[in-house]
Parts: structure tokens; sequence; C-alpha cells
């Protein structure tokens, strides 16, 4: 296996009114081509942050990092990943079928190649026959549906999402689950998933890393092997709950469920 | 409040509302204007030794040549009689005015957003430019406008230039400011993810700023050239002040006040709102346009 990330000694610090920040803590992590890796820690614990790195959004103050064998802002430059928000932060101007053009427009490719890059992608995410609606037109699923239809158009080697499903309800999100697990196993790519829910994180990966904060560091590293094709009812089977218990024990050793006022991340 | 259906639903939302508003200032003002003109007739009275009866005072008052405060159907009537019973070429016509005023506005208007939107681009892409540029343009706007339009009509002229221009610039003057603070504002809207975005794609100045920058600064845009607009005619009005006032309806207020002709200030006064009014809704026309092919109005 290839390693497409290799994260060594990396810290980084915030000099902030109210002193400094460590956000990340020595951080060691290394992610292989094709493997699902889900950052999980309570706010405040960094696990945003260290994507923000890979994503060449913020620099570290400490340690290396390479992405694809170069470092972070190389591996931008050469648009080798895409990067889905909290929020769709789809452009309310564009239709869904212009979002998703829009980084084809700023990459240049031709007009023939944008139609049919929207087309595969839409219908990768179930979206076909939505080319020509507005943002605000679709539901808050669709929308980020769109959003990751939007990081696929470019066909990056790989995937970083921070937090994408957080802010929809639960019954969407197993919906959304099951797609994204469709798509990866579809497309082969790297992904990189921070969340805050056990459960998502558990069903997903391949490889859960287990954050905890002040300073923001990794506690933990949980393998979770279910193979490519996981139905949502694994999530009742022994070994799910298994891993579930460990992840949520990797925690509450980390001191995340420790009762102090968790920082914003 | 729930929008009423058919023709008694736009009676009771639309019509009433605005005629109970129109009829209240009609009443006080002709309240206003027996008020205010009654002092003349009781002096006239009191002069001629006659005793004059309150009917007889209250409709005098309303049909004086040099009111103190015409009554409304006087302002009506001269309104008429100047748009629709003259020649628009004649230097009696309201609408010849009108015209004259309305060329320098909107002259004063385009050249007053562009220079508008070129500051707030120059501002947003450069911290020198922020820094140093910001406060000269709110000093511009505390110098009073009535002090420096002749200055720039008196140097304009003694360099040659006369006419629509020196008017326009004044125009120019007043109404780049809305538009650069607006657009300043509007071409920094756009939110941090949608410029992270823009950073993971490596996309170029060039193109955040068409892409992202630019149609997120529209609606601002908008909003920035409705208040041009309105103040783009009061420049040209205040333009037309100090050029010796021959022709616009800055021309119309000064030559009433000079004779006394308060219905011709009113009439030029009311002339002036309706443009007033006329441009802000032709801007907004089309900013809705404008926004519903970008699929923001909902």
């Amino acid at each position: 296996m290839n390693a497409v990330i290799e994260a060594k000694g990396l810290n980084l610090t915030f000099e902030t009114n109210d002193g400094p920040v460590h956000a990340l803590s020595n951080i060691d992590l290394t992610i292989d081509d094709g493997e699902f890796v889900s950052l999980i820690g309570p706010s405040g614990c960094g696990k945003t942050t260290l994507l923000r790195v890979i994503a060449d959004l913020e620099q570290p103050t400490g340690g290396t990092i390479l992405v694809n064998g170069v470092t972070p802002e190389e591996a931008r430059l050469s648009r080798a990943y895409g990067y889905v928000f909290q929020a769709a932060a789809l452009y309310p101007w564009r239709t869904i079928s212009g979002n998703i053009s829009l980084p084809l427009e700023v990459m240049g490719v031709a007009r023939s190649e944008r139609k049919a890059r929207i087309e595969r992608n839409l219908e990768l995410v179930n979206l076909s026959g939505f080319e020509k609606k507005f943002p605000w037109q679709l539901s808050g699923g669709m929308q980020q549906r769109a959003s990751i239809a939007r990081a696929l158009s470019f066909d990056p080697d790989m995937l970083l999402m921070d937090e994408p499903f957080g802010a929809l309800d639960e019954i969407v999100r197993d919906h959304l689950n099951e797609q994204l697990l469709k798509l990866w196993a579809q497309t082969k790519k790297t992904v990189v998933f921070v969340t805050h829910s056990i459960p998502e994180a558990v069903f997903l990966s391949t490889k859960i890393v287990v954050m905890s904060p002040r300073p923001g560091r990794i506690h933990e590293i949980i393998d979770c092997d279910f193979g490519v094709d996981r139905p949502l009812e694994i999530r009742e089977t022994p070994k799910f709950l298994e891993i579930a218990h460990r992840v949520r024990e990797g925690l509450r050793l980390g001191h995340s469920y420790d009762d102090r006022e968790p920082a914003e991340s | 409040m729930t929008e009423r259906q058919g023709v008694s639903g736009f009676f009771l939302d639309r019509v009433l509302p605005i005629g109970v508003v129109v009829l209240v200032i009609l009443m006080l003002w002709y309240g206003f204007a027996v008020l205010l003109n009654s002092k003349f007739e009781l002096d006239q009275a009191a002069r001629a030794g006659t005793e004059i009866s309150t009917r007889d005072l209250v409709a005098k008052t309303m049909a004086q040549e040099r009111p103190v405060l015409p009554a409304p159907h006087q302002v009506a009537t001269e309104l008429w009689d100047t748009t629709v019973n003259k020649k628009i070429t004649s230097k009696r016509s309201l609408v010849y005015h009108g015209w004259v005023t309305l060329s320098s506005t909107l002259l004063g208007f385009l050249m007053g957003t562009l220079l508008g939107i070129g500051l707030a681009v120059a501002i947003v892409h450069s911290r020198v430019l922020d820094k140093s540029l910001m406060p000269w343009i709110i000093t511009s706007q505390t110098v009073p406008i009535l002090a420096i339009a002749p200055m720039i009509i008196v140097v304009l002229n003694a360099i040659g230039i006369s006419g629509l221009l020196p008017k326009a610039m004044i125009s120019t003057y007043l109404s780049f400011f809305p538009v650069a603070v607006g657009m300043v504002k509007g071409l920094r809207s756009p939110d941090t993810m949608h410029m992270d975005l823009m950073r993971t794609y490596n996309a170029t100045q060039a193109q955040v700023f068409f892409k992202l920058r630019w149609p997120s600064a529209v609606p601002f845009l908008f909003t920035s050239m409705k208040i041009a607009v309105a103040i783009s005619l009061v420049g040209a009005i205040v333009g037309e002040l100090p050029t010796g006032a021959v022709a616009g309806l800055g021309a119309r207020l000064l030559t009433g006040s000079y004779y006394g002709q308060t219905i011709q200030i009113w009439t030029a006064l009311i002339g002036a709102a309706v443009l007033a009014a006329i441009l802000v809704w032709a801007v907004d026309i089309v900013s809705r346009i404008v926004m519903r092919n970008m699929g923001m109005a909902r």
C-alpha cells in the first residue's frame, strides 16, 4: 500500500489574545491509498484543523507532513483533493450544474468535457434531473450531495470531508452514509472524514483516529474492517458494537468526557 | 400578514393604506396653507378697513398668486399646465427642465457608479489602498456640496469645460460614495467557506473576483445604486444653481425664489420628487430582473 498522507510530529499552535492554543500536538499519522479514515473527537480536539493542514488551508508550526509525497501546498496546487465542508457551500447564484461546473471552469476544462463530467457526477450522487435547480430549491441532504459531486467533478485522488453530514437529521444521515460507502467502493478514492458521531465513524471507516483535546492530539488509532460491502444492518452486530465501545472508551480515556467547557475547534 | 387575493385584496392591501396616508398629507397641507397664508389676507383686510368672513378668508388663502405655502390644487394646476399644456421644447415646460436635469443626473450616476466600483475593487485587493484611500473617500463627503459645487463649475469653466459635464461631475462626486462603500462590503461578503473552496481549486485572483466576489457583491451594488441615483439627482440640481440658472429643475427653483414664485418652486420640487421616485424604481426593476436571473429571487 502507498502512503498518501504521512504526518510526523506535527504541531500547530494558534496565537490568540488569551495566549497560545495548542490545536495540534505531536501528530503522527499515516493514511494509505484507498483507505477511509475517520477523525473523531470532541470539539477542540483539532480534527478539523488536521484536515485543514492536509488541505493546506492552515500552516503547521512544527513537524512534517507529506501529501502524495509532496508538501500540502504542492498537493493543493496539483489539485490532489476535493474538499467537502460542513455546509454545502454551494454558490447561490449558480444552478446545481453550474456549481459542479465551478472547479472545472477554474481548472480550464473544455465545455463539452464539463458537460459530460457534470452528468456523470450528478448520476453518482443520485441527483440527475436537478441540473437546472438553484441550491435553495433543494433539501439540505441534496445540497450536500451536490457539494460532494462538485468535489468529485475534477476527479481528485482524495476526498477530504469536514463533518459533511453534521447538520443533517439522522435519517438523512444514514441514507447519505450508505451512498457515500457505495461511492467510495466505486471510485476507490482515499477519504479523510471528520465526524463526532461514533456510529458514523465505525460504519464508514477502515481506520478510526480517536483524538482528544487540550492539546489536540491522537489518542488511539482503531482498525475497523467490515469489508467494502456493509449494509446499515451491520450496526446491530456484536463486532460493530464492540468497535463502537472501543472508540467510546478511547474518547473517555482521552478525557473527552471531562466536565470542562469545550473550546471551539 | 398574508396577502389577500383579487381586486378587493389589491384594494385592501395597497390602495387603502397608501390612500389614507395621501389623504392625511393633503389635509395637513391644506390646513397649513390656510394657516400660513391667512396673515397676508388679514393684513390686506385691515389695511382696507374691512372685515373678512372666515369663509372668504379660507377661499382667498387658497388662491393667492404668491402664497407662503401654495395649496395642493394650485401646485397640481401648475404642474398640469407646465407639463401637458406646454410644448416640451418650451423654456416654460417642466418636462424640458426635467430632461436637462435628468441627462446630467444619468451621466453623473453612470460615472459615479463606475468610479465607486473601481475604487472598491482597488481597495479590496490592496491593503495599502484600503488604508490610504478610505479616509479620503470619507472626507470627501464631509465637505458641504453647496460649497464645493460652484468651485467645480468655475474651475471647469476656466479650462473650457461647460454645459453637461460640470453638473454631471457634481452628481458623480456625490454618487460614487455609496457605491464605493457598498461595493467594498459586497466584494468582501463571500464567507470563509466559499473563499477556502476557491483556494482548494488553486484559483487565480481574477477567477476569485469574477466567479465569487463580483456575483456576491451584486445585491450590494443595487442597494448602493438606489441611493446613488437619488443623490445624483440632488447633485445635478445643486449643480444647476451656480450656473446662472439657465435650465433644469434647479434653475426653476432658483428663478422661483428670485421672483417669489412659490408655486413654481413647489412644482419644481414635486417634479424632482417624481423624477427621483422614477429613477429609484427603475434601478429596482433592473435589480429584480438581474436577481431573478441569478436565482436569488425566491
